[in-house]
C-alpha cells in the first residue's frame, strides 16, 4: 500500500510537469513600452476599450526583437499586440515574426496615416523625437546645438544616452559635421562607424547609460546627469506631470514611430485587429496627445490636438528645422552587426 | 545442523536474508526520491543539456539553403566555386524569400562576414525578378562579394550543422579562410577579457564576504541565545527581501548628492580624500565597480555568514579553554584551534558565493559603469536583444566549463567532498 502511494504520487508530480502553459482564455495580451508612454496609451486606449467591455492585459518589454521572434518560433505566444517601433518592425516582419496587416480588415484609410508604408506589418500610431534635455535649475544657460552634448568643456558633467547604436552613432556624426543627408550613407562605410565610434569615445567616460525609457528622465530629476537624450514625450511628462524644470533641445532630433503590430499566430488575431482599429481612431488619437507629447499618426486626429500641446510635439515646424528621420531600412539591415560592435565598444 | 552457515528461522541463510532487505530500503529509498530526481532531471539537466548543444550544433542555413550546402560539401575552397553552386544557391534563395527565411540566412552570415546580411537581402531580392541563368552572372551582379572566394568559404563553414564557430568566438577567436584559427579583430575582443573581469570580481566579492561575514558568525555562535537570535533577524531580514529593491535601494544611497555622498562631505571624508588626490570634487559613488562589488557584498553576505556559523555552532567552547589552559594566547589558540575547525563552513560558504557571483547581471547593470558588464549581462544581451542562441550559448558553455575547472581545483586543494560539516 505505502509502495503504491509512493508511486502514484511520484506519476501525478511528473504529469504536471507536462501540462501545458494555459492563458486567461480572452484577455488580448497588448506590450508596450512602460512608464509615461504606456500610462498615455492606458488612458487613451486601454481604459475606453475595456469600458466598452473587452478585456486586456498589459506587458512591457524594451524592444528585444529576439523576444519576439523567440515566441513565434517556439509557437507560445504570450503577447498578441506589440507597440513596436520602426526598426523592430522591419526586421520582425522579415524574419517572418509579424502579421501582414490587412488595412481593408481594418476599416481604416491608409493613406491617412503618416508612415503607413514604413512596413506592411504594422500601423503606424505615434510619431516621436529622441531629443536630448536639461535641467534649467541646475544649469542657467543650458545647451542649444547637437556639438554642446560632446562639449565637455563649455557644458562638464555627466550625460545620460540610450544603451543602443541607434541614434547614438547618427548624433556622433552629425557632431563631427556630417549633414544630416549624408549621415546613413556615411554610417553605412567601416570608417564612418570608426569616426563615430571615435567621436564617442570623447566623452564615453562621462556617459550613464540607460535602458529603459522612465530611467532617462529619473536620471536627470536625481542630478545624476547633466543632461541625458531621451523620448520627447518622456521628458515633457516629467515637465508637465512632475512639474520639473526640465528643457528640451529639439536640435537634430531623430525621428521615429510606433507602430502596432500583430505577433504572427496569434489565436486572438481578430481581438487584435479589433484593438487597433479602436486605437487608431481619431478621437482616441487625440486623447492621447493630451497625456504624451507625441504626434499622433492618423492625420484626422491633429485637428482635434490641443492648441497649448502643439509646440511640444515632435512635428511642431519649430521642432522640425533640423530634425533627421531614423533610417530604418538602414537599421534593419545593419542593425545586428552595429550593435554587437557597441556591446563591444561598452565593454571596454 | 551440519553445515555452518547461519541461517534464519526458516532456513534461508542470514546473509541471503540480510541483502534481501538491504535491497528493500534501497528500493523503497530510490522511489522516494524518484520524483525529485525526474524534476531536477527535466528542469534543469536537460535545459542545460540543450544549452549546450545549441553552443556547437546550428542547423539553422543548412535547413535553409540545403542544396547550396549539399553542394558546397565536394567543393575544395580553393577557387570560385562552379555555376552548379550558383544556380542551386539562386534556386534555395528563392525558396527561402518566398518562406521569409532570408532574413535568417543573411544574419547567420553577417555573424563572420559583417554587411553579409543586407548583401543577402538585397540579391535575394533581385534574384526574384531573374527567371532563367547563367546564375555565376547573375548572382554576382547582384552583389559583386559572391566574387570572393572568402565569402563562399564562410557559406560553406556555415552550412555545416556542427560548427565550432560560436564556441571561438566566445574566446575571441575565429577561424581564418584555410582553416586555422586565429584572433579576432582588436575591437571585437571582448569575451576573455569578460570573463576574466567575471571571476575577478566574484572572487573580490567572495574575499570581502567573508573578512565582514566571520567575525558577525563568530559572534553570532558564541553570544548567549537571546541576543544571538536578535542579531540573527538583522542578518535573516535582508536576506528575505528581493534582490532588485535591494540593488534599488543602494541605487538611492550611492547616487550623486545622495545619503553616501553627502555622508562623506559632512564627516570630512571628501575633503580629505581631495587633499589626498584620490578624486577631485565631489565622490562620484553610483555606476562605479566599487558600487558593483558594495552592492554584491551586501546581498552575498548571508551566503557565506549562514554557512561559517552552522560549523562554527558545532564546536564546543571547551577547545579554545583547553588551548588556552596549556598556556597559549588567545590569539594563538583562536588560529591554531578554532580556525581549521571552521574551514570546512569557511570553504562551504565562500565556494556558494563565488558560484552565485559569477551569474549576476541585473546589480552590475543597475548600479555599475559600462565597464561592469559581467559573463550574465553578455548572455542576456546575446539572448534577448541580439537573438543569438548560438552566441548566448557558447557563453554559457564558457562559463560553466570555468565555473567546474574552478570547482576542480578547489576541491583537489580543499577536499570538500571529503569534509564532515559538523
Amino acid at each position: 500500500m505505502k509502495k503504491l502511494s509512493v508511486l502514484f504520487g511520484a506519476a501525478l508530480l511528473a504529469g504536471t510537469a507536462f501540462a501545458p502553459t494555459a492563458r486567461a482564455g480572452d484577455e488580448l495580451t497588448i506590450t508596450s513600452w512602460g512608464g509615461a508612454y504606456s500610462e498615455s496609451q492606458r488612458k487613451a486606449y486601454y481604459e475606453p476599450y475595456v469600458a466598452a467591455g473587452n478585456k486586456i492585459t498589459e506587458a512591457e518589454y524594451n524592444g528585444e526583437v529576439a523576444k519576439i521572434k523567440a515566441m513565434v518560433e517556439a509557437k507560445a505566444i504570450t503577447w498578441d499586440v506589440i507597440d513596436v517601433d520602426s526598426p523592430t518592425a522591419l526586421q520582425a516582419c522579415a524574419d517572418g515574426a509579424l502579421e501582414v496587416i490587412d488595412w481593408a480588415k481594418l476599416g481604416l484609410d491608409k493613406a491617412k496615416f503618416i508612415g503607413s508604408d514604413v512596413s506592411e506589418c504594422a500601423v503606424p500610431s505615434i510619431v516621436f523625437g529622441t531629443v536630448f534635455g536639461y535641467d534649467t535649475s541646475k544649469m542657467a544657460t543650458g545647451p542649444t546645438s547637437i556639438n554642446d552634448l560632446f562639449d565637455l568643456a563649455k557644458f562638464p558633467g555627466k550625460r545620460g544616452l540610450q544603451k543602443n547604436p541607434t541614434v547614438n552613432l547618427e548624433w556622433a556624426l552629425i557632431a563631427d559635421g556630417v549633414a544630416n543627408a549624408d549621415v546613413y550613407k556615411v554610417l553605412a562605410t567601416p570608417e564612418g562607424v570608426d569616426r563615430a565610434f571615435k567621436k564617442l569615445d570623447t566623452i564615453k567616460s562621462d556617459i550613464v547609460w540607460w535602458e529603459a525609457g522612465a530611467q532617462a528622465p529619473q536620471l536627470l530629476a536625481d542630478g545624476q546627469v547633466a543632461m541625458t537624450s531621451a523620448w520627447n514625450g518622456r521628458l515633457q511628462a516629467a515637465i508637465d506631470k512632475d512639474k520639473k524644470p526640465f528643457k528640451i533641445v529639439w536640435d537634430h532630433q531623430g525621428l521615429d514611430w510606433d507602430l502596432w503590430s500583430i505577433t504572427k499566430g496569434t489565436p486572438k488575431i481578430e481581438e487584435a485587429y479589433r484593438f487597433i482599429a479602436f486605437a487608431s481612431g481619431a478621437a482616441p488619437q487625440a486623447e492621447q496627445t493630451k497625456h504624451i507629447a507625441y504626434g499622433p499618426a492618423n492625420s484626422d486626429a491633429i485637428p482635434n490636438v490641443d492648441p497649448s500641446t502643439l509646440p511640444n510635439l515632435p512635428t511642431a515646424p519649430d521642432n522640425m528645422k533640423t530634425a533627421f528621420n531614423i533610417d530604418t531600412q538602414f537599421w534593419a539591415d545593419h542593425g545586428d552587426e552595429l550593435k554587437e560592435r557597441f556591446n563591444a565598444w561598452l565593454a571596454k | 545442523m551440519a553445515d555452518d552457515v547461519v541461517r534464519t528461522a526458516d532456513g534461508i541463510p542470514l546473509k541471503t536474508k540480510l541483502r534481501q532487505a538491504e535491497r528493500r530500503e534501497l528500493r523503497r529509498a530510490l522511489l522516494l526520491i524518484a520524483p525529485l530526481f525526474l524534476f531536477i532531471v527535466m528542469s534543469f539537466l536537460i535545459p542545460i543539456l540543450v544549452m549546450l548543444k545549441n553552443a556547437f550544433y546550428d542547423p539553422d542555413l543548412g535547413n535553409n539553403l540545403p542544396q547550396t550546402t549539399e553542394l558546397l560539401r565536394q567543393w575544395d575552397g580553393k577557387t570560385l566555386p562552379g555555376e552548379d553552386v550558383f544556380a542551386a544557391f539562386a534556386a534555395d534563395l528563392k525558396v527561402a524569400s518566398k518562406a521569409k527565411t532570408v532574413a535568417r540566412v543573411g544574419k547567420r552570415l553577417n555573424y563572420e562576414i559583417p554587411t553579409l546580411k543586407s548583401k543577402v537581402t538585397v540579391t535575394a531580392r533581385k534574384l526574384d525578378k531573374v527567371e532563367t541563368g547563367p546564375w555565376m552572372e547573375a548572382v554576382t551582379n547582384a552583389d559583386p562579394i559572391w566574387n570572393d572566394v572568402s565569402t563562399w568559404v564562410v557559406v560553406k563553414r556555415a552550412g555545416s550543422a556542427v560548427t565550432p564557430f560560436y564556441l571561438l568566438s566566445a574566446l575571441d577567436l575565429k577561424q581564418a579562410d584555410d582553416g586555422s584559427i586565429e584572433r579576432t579583430p582588436v575591437e571585437r575582443r571582448i569575451y576573455v577579457q569578460v570573463l576574466g573581469r567575471t571571476l575577478g570580481i566574484s572572487l573580490l566579492v567572495t574575499l570581502c564576504t567573508l573578512v565582514l561575514g566571520y567575525p558577525v558568525a563568530f559572534m553570532l555562535a558564541t553570544l548567549p541565545q537571546r541576543t544571538a537570535s536578535i542579531l540573527m533577524i538583522f542578518v535573516l531580514l535582508p536576506f528575505w527581501t528581493s534582490l532588485l529593491v535591494r540593488t534599488t535601494a543602494w541605487t538611492i544611497l550611492l547616487q550623486d548628492g545622495g545619503v553616501m555622498a553627502q555622508f562623506l562631505n559632512i564627516s570630512g571624508l571628501t575633503w580629505i580624500a581631495n587633499k589626498l588626490g584620490i578624486i577631485s570634487g565631489e565622490p562620484h559613488l553610483f555606476k562605479t565597480r566599487f558600487a558593483t562589488v558594495l552592492a554584491m557584498t551586501h546581498i552575498q553576505l548571508p551566503f557565506t555568514l549562514l554557512p561559517i556559523y552552522s560549523v562554527m555552532k558545532t564546536i564546543s567552547p571547551t577547545y579554545m579553554r583547553a588551548a588556552k589552559s596549556l598556556g597559549a594566547t588567545p590569539f594563538h589558540a583562536l588560529r591554531t584551534v578554532y580556525v581549521p575547525q571552521t574551514m570546512s563552513g569557511v570553504a562551504a560558504g565562500c565556494l556558494l558565493t563565488f558560484i552565485l557571483s559569477l551569474g549576476y547581471f541585473i546589480t552590475p547593470a543597475l548600479v555599475g559603469g559600462g565597464s561592469d558588464n559581467m559573463i550574465a549581462g553578455f548572455i542576456d544581451t546575446a539572448m534577448n536583444s541580439e537573438g543569438n542562441w548560438g552566441k548566448s550559448s557558447a557563453l554559457g558553455f564558457v562559463l560553466l566549463t570555468a565555473t567546474l575547472t574552478l570547482y576542480y581545483i578547489y576541491n583537489r586543494l580543499i577536499g570538500i567532498d571529503k569534509m564532515k560539516l559538523g
